[in-house]
């Protein structure tokens, strides 16, 4: 089953002068207009995710990237485009507040590169989640923090730092928190930013592990931004490389990683490995 | 009216100008000092706020002859409302003996010629600072409260333009969320004060800070209740028969003060909200803080709280007033915490 079906999907920051979309992109090699000097930062994006599946979207810093994945989330305002989720009737991306909300509550998780975009650091990490929960209507204390505190056993964060202010945790719990957060009304499709970045090595892995673990146990469809290859490689079945604001590869990730197409992705790999 | 310019020449000092004037009271000023174009605007914003329930409506809030925050938005609210027919009650914190609240009721007595009262069961119109009367109101009366702050998700967001699309859209996760980490620190939600209730299943409001012991009355009450803050400019009401229910959760429910053992050591009531008070040899004692209902309790020990409504048809307050059998259940899960 598709559970997302994204076609055109366009981002433009600034005044568009209706011609940015041709002057931008790999083949001129920028992806500032050079009329209007409006930034384009995703242009012409077009893929389906299917049930359980988790997109790996990969490419350098300013290439798209992360405005994708906030369009996606419905936290920032799409240009042009279209996008259908499976539960919900029309194209998301002009969904109203309201609408958009419930979406966000029930249907379309989150996580974050920045903390502060995603938590409240001056509530508690368990508050964090409940608000998710609340948003949804839980009015029983008791069934909230059973809730709550089972998805801190999922993610791997200490019970007993939940009502702790979450300023107080570490990057990785944040993090965590994070992800707690996003998946704690079973939503049909999960949008992980950048989800190791800052976090070091050892952690980057148990991070990655838990959420791949959780992933699996649940299906779930997810879309992951990485800049970096390894993320990519270890969580998605299938890859976009971006470059200047457009898609200029789709593969399966294996294939993308072991027989790159596209000039740009060899460089990408070969930059790495 | 004595013209102005008249004394001035003969006056040889301050007193003298006082003692010129002295005679001329309000005189000049039109009828409940407000002039008919801020009354018809103030009247304009009530009734819009009668027909959005606990919605806070903008109005254009005049220069007061007090301070902004000391009642201003009360004062223009019941001087619009008052006519020569009406009889006018000014509460502060349970007194009509403040400072403030005598000031109030002189400005209306001279300027809307009302009648004033400190019985409650009398007044048509009751201007109130931060309490609820205990004998129960009648549909022919209006309450008007007195308010500070305005929006209860202020306690949580400092943004009011965020905390208007809140309320637009009738997202409350964040007070929510509040009210969560407050019984994740205390065992139950405790908050003294302006205690956030939702009105009629649609917006959350600041009942003003009123104890939670007040809180119950504004559900299906008989009479009218206006809120209004001069200083923020907003009016908001609570209708007659208009549900309030504060919020809280199915496990953890909303809990009024508790007074164990304790009476008013001034008329004996058990089942009026007290405050403690230091007497001057420094004893600490609890006493009514609605004082004109402790006077006639101390008349009358037995007094109902409805004994102006034959005592029955009603359910007001707490479930202590012992003709109120089914009042909101007291929760045993928080009462080991006084």
């Amino acid at each position: 089953m598709t559970v997302l079906d994204v076609a055109n999907l366009t981002k433009i920051y600034g005044d568009a002068c209706g011609e940015c979309v041709d002057n931008t992109g790999p083949s001129v090699g920028d992806n500032q207009c050079p009329v209007c000097g409006s930034v384009v930062a995703c242009a012409d994006v077009d893929f389906q995710l299917h049930d359980g599946e988790v997109l790996g979207i990969v490419g350098e810093s300013g290439s798209g990237k992360s405005s994708l994945a906030e369009m996606l989330a419905l936290d920032l305002d799409a240009t042009a485009g279209d996008a259908r989720y499976h539960a919900y009737d029309g194209n998301m991306l002009s969904a109203d507040y309201q609408a958009r909300h419930e979406l966000q509550n029930q249907h379309v998780g989150m996580v974050h590169q920045h903390v502060q975009d995603g938590l409240e650091l001056s509530f508690s990490g368990g508050g964090n989640v409940a608000e998710k929960l609340l948003a949804a209507g839980w009015r029983h204390y008791g069934d909230i923090r059973d809730r709550v505190e089972s998805l801190f056993r999922e993610t791997e964060v200490p019970v007993s730092r939940m009502d702790d202010a979450t300023e107080t945790y570490s990057g990785g719990m944040q993090r965590r928190i994070q992800i707690a957060k996003a998946i704690a009304n079973d939503p049909g499709l999960v949008v992980l930013d950048e989800p190791t970045t800052g976090l070091d090595v050892s952690v980057q892995a148990r991070v990655l592990d838990m959420f791949r673990g959780l992933q699996r146990e649940q299906d779930v469809a997810t879309i992951v931004v990485s800049h970096d290859l390894d993320v990519i490689r270890l969580l998605a079945d299938r890859t976009l490389v971006m470059r200047h604001g457009r898609v200029i590869e789709t593969g399966l990730t294996d294939r993308i990683m072991e027989d790159p197409h596209h000039e740009y992705t060899q460089t990408l790999i070969n930059s790495v490995i | 009216m004595t013209d102005g310019r008249s004394v001035v020449p003969d006056a040889e000092s301050v007193d003298d100008l006082l003692d010129g004037v002295a005679d001329d009271g309000l005189a000049g000023y039109n009828y409940a000092y407000l002039d008919e174009h801020t009354k018809r605007e103030v009247r304009r914003a009530t009734l819009k706020a009668i027909a959005l329930p606990g919605h806070q409506v903008p109005f254009a809030s005049r220069e007061m002859p007090l301070a902004r925050g000391w009642g201003t938005g009360g004062i223009q609210t019941s001087l619009s409302l008052l006519g020569p027919e009406d009889a006018f009650k000014v509460i502060d914190q349970g007194s009509d003996e403040s400072v403030n609240a005598a000031n109030i009721r002189r400005l209306a007595s001279r300027t809307a010629d009302v009648e004033t009262t400190t019985d409650a069961t009398d007044a048509s119109v009751i201007q109130t600072r931060h309490r609820i009367p205990e004998e129960v109101l009648d549909d022919d009366q209006i309450l008007v409260l007195q308010v500070p702050i305005t929006d209860p998700l202020r306690r949580v967001d400092g943004s009011d333009d965020a905390n208007r699309r809140r309320h637009a859209h009738k997202n409350y996760s964040k007070m929510w969320v509040a009210l969560y980490e407050n019984v994740v620190e205390y065992g139950e939600i405790k908050l003294s004060s302006r205690y956030p209730v939702l009105v009629d299943d649609r917006y959350l409001m600041d009942p003003s800070p009123i104890p939670r012991w007040d809180v119950p009355k504004l559900d299906d009450a008989d009479n009218l209740c206006l809120f209004a803050a001069g200083r923020e400019a907003r009016i908001y009401a609570v209708p007659p028969h208009t549900e309030v229910e504060p919020l809280a959760f199915k496990d953890r429910q909303f809990q009024v003060e508790r007074f164990p053992d304790q009476a008013c050591a001034n008329c004996g009531s058990e089942d009026t909200f007290l405050t403690e008070v230091e007497t001057d040899d420094g004893d600490r004692r609890y006493a009514c803080n609605d004082t004109s209902f402790c006077e006639k309790r101390r008349a009358n020990p037995d007094l109902s709280k409805a004994h102006h409504r034959d005592g029955n048809d009603h359910a007001w307050g707490p479930a202590t007033d012992p003709s109120v059998p089914d009042g909101p259940t007291e929760n045993s899960e928080g009462g080991e915490r006084e």
